[in-house]
């Protein structure tokens, strides 16, 4: 038989899982959007001098991002603009059909990392207004991270203080790619500031340190980065446990963003065998580093890594334990995870619950 | 398997594409310099919509710093993930052994066999001096 049909794009309507979705990425929909929080000062400034960052002189990142602006080519706002700069289309394309009941915002390419510390220190302000007035007032279900000026550790202290408490924000965002390895003292401020406010320190891949942004210098592609990120977040990670940083704030969470997570069990063995040889280097550490990780870290899961076979990954969460990762999905960016196909493997009704929501809730003490 | 009158051929010019719902399955349909190809829309890997995807040539290489560029317009890369398929196949370019996108036979069908032949139109009006589209599935 004959059926006409009409053009209509495919709905998802059906009832899913609640999830908690631990980054999502919002974008200014104008380049002054900003302005609003930003003294005349600094607006002079931009037009003038612009924000460069510590990086190479050049006007975007390091290597261009495989899709238009990093983003899924699906996800432009119908009435114009930048991926991410539409709070209702990031509401019908994503938080609705995918019934994220939790998401946690990370602004990227807000103010972090630019080479002026002044104002490094003005744009962060201006984001974490920013997104209060934007995002996180308009839709209960976004969470803001306060957005620090890193390499500025005491400006970043003040910043989160300024913040603690705020029933919006529940984490503080830093990048990995620091000037100094992220346990490095001088960035204890952050540290300390964040746990008197009970607020996890998300450790999100990228930034900008000012070097080349693998251990041997500058790689040719793009793909390098991607999978270079387990470089950058090691040697972060590593630095942190190392330099005592948990045995100093021992109720300081890390959440490591958009890293991986597969490298976590190798890495941390890799330490625990070292450590037992080198213990007397490092006195000022009471347990094996993998306790420490086990305690202190959390991990985000996109993007997922997908072994072959698959049940690889049920492996590794297994050794990293069910309650460390977050689900998240890098909206709108284009390596984005969809929870329905994420995780296509059979686990326990209460495995998912914990993988797609419950850790979260848990880590950012938020009741459902 | 029962056959769709998706659109007029003019709806999709050579080089366009666009998506319709048939038998409640989102299909994508692509004009190749005129012959129509279908294509389940979502990518086998994470689901991403291919037809919002870029359409672009294959790049192959027998050596590095040798490289070929052929068939311009004629892969489809997923809007999400940039996974490579062959817009006439289906077949992927990342996995080819193992990731096929669903393709869909598509024909094209003048409006007098469509008015005349046992099959009526009911929402796509048919006119006898139109050509159709029509995809079985």
């Amino acid at each position: 038989m004959n059926v006409n049909v009409k053009p209509e794009a495919a709905k998802r309507t059906s009832s899913r899982l609640a999830i908690a979705d631990c980054d999502i990425h919002p974008v200014r929909a104008t380049p002054n959007a900003f302005d609003p929080w930003l003294s005349a000062r600094w607006r002079d400034h931009l037009k003038t001098f612009g924000s460069p960052r510590r990086l190479a002189m050049q006007a975007g990142p390091a290597f261009p991002k495989g899709q238009p602006d990093a983003a899924r080519r699906d996800a432009l706002p119908p009435e114009g603009g930048r991926a991410g700069s539409s709070l209702s289309f990031m509401q019908a394309q994503h938080l609705d059909p995918n019934n994220v009941i939790f998401g946690v915002l990370n602004p990227l390419q807000s103010g972090q990392g630019v080479a002026n510390p002044e104002l490094c220190a003005a744009l962060c302000a201006a984001t974490n207004e920013w997104q209060v007035a934007e995002w996180t007032s308009k839709d209960t279900r976004l969470k803001a991270s306060v957005v620090v000026p890193y390499e500025s550790a005491d400006v970043s202290a003040a910043e989160i203080r300024k913040w603690a408490g705020h029933k919006d924000f529940v984490q503080v965002l830093v990048l990995s790619r620091t000037g100094e390895p992220l346990g490095n003292r001088r960035y204890w401020p952050i540290y300390q500031a964040a746990a008197e406010a009970g607020l996890p320190v998300a450790v999100h891949a990228f930034g900008y340190g000012g070097g080349p942004i693998t251990s041997t210098g500058w790689p040719s592609h793009y793909i390098e980065e991607m999978a270079g990120h387990a470089q950058s977040c090691q040697a972060g990670l590593a630095s942190i446990v190392i330099e005592g940083v948990f045995e100093r704030f021992p109720k300081l969470k890390i959440v490591m963003v958009e890293a991986g997570f597969a490298w976590a069990p190798a890495f941390a063995w890799r330490l625990d065998k070292t450590w037992k040889a080198l213990r007397a280097e490092t006195p000022h550490l009471k347990r094996l580093p993998s306790e420490y990780l086990k305690e202190h870290v959390w991990w985000t899961t996109q993007p997922m890594e997908e072994p072959e076979p698959r049940t690889h990954v049920l492996d590794t969460i297994g050794w990293m334990g069910w309650d460390r990762l977050l689900f998240a999905t890098d909206y709108p960016h284009w390596d984005f995870d969809d929870p329905s196909l994420a995780l296509p493997l059979p686990i326990s009704e209460e495995q998912r619950l914990s993988f797609f929501r419950e850790n979260a809730l848990a880590v950012y003490g938020v009741k459902a | 398997m029962s056959r769709h009158v998706v659109a007029p051929t003019r709806e999709i010019p050579p080089g366009s594409r666009k998506l319709f719902t048939i038998k409640g399955r989102p299909i994508a349909i692509f004009n190749l310099n005129g012959d129509f190809y279908g294509m389940f829309n979502r990518c086998p890997h994470q689901g991403g919509s291919l037809c919002e995807g870029a359409v672009t040539g294959l790049v192959e290489s027998t050596a590095a710093g040798r490289y070929s560029y052929s068939r311009r317009g004629e892969i489809i890369r997923c809007p999400w993930h940039g996974w490579e398929f062959d817009i006439r196949t289906g077949k992927s370019y990342c996995s080819p052994d193992k990731v096929k996108a669903r393709s869909y036979p598509v024909e094209t069908a003048h409006g007098a066999e469509l008015v005349e032949g046992p099959y009526v139109a009911e929402t796509v009006p048919v006119h006898v001096e139109e050509d159709y589209i029509v995809v079985e599935m």
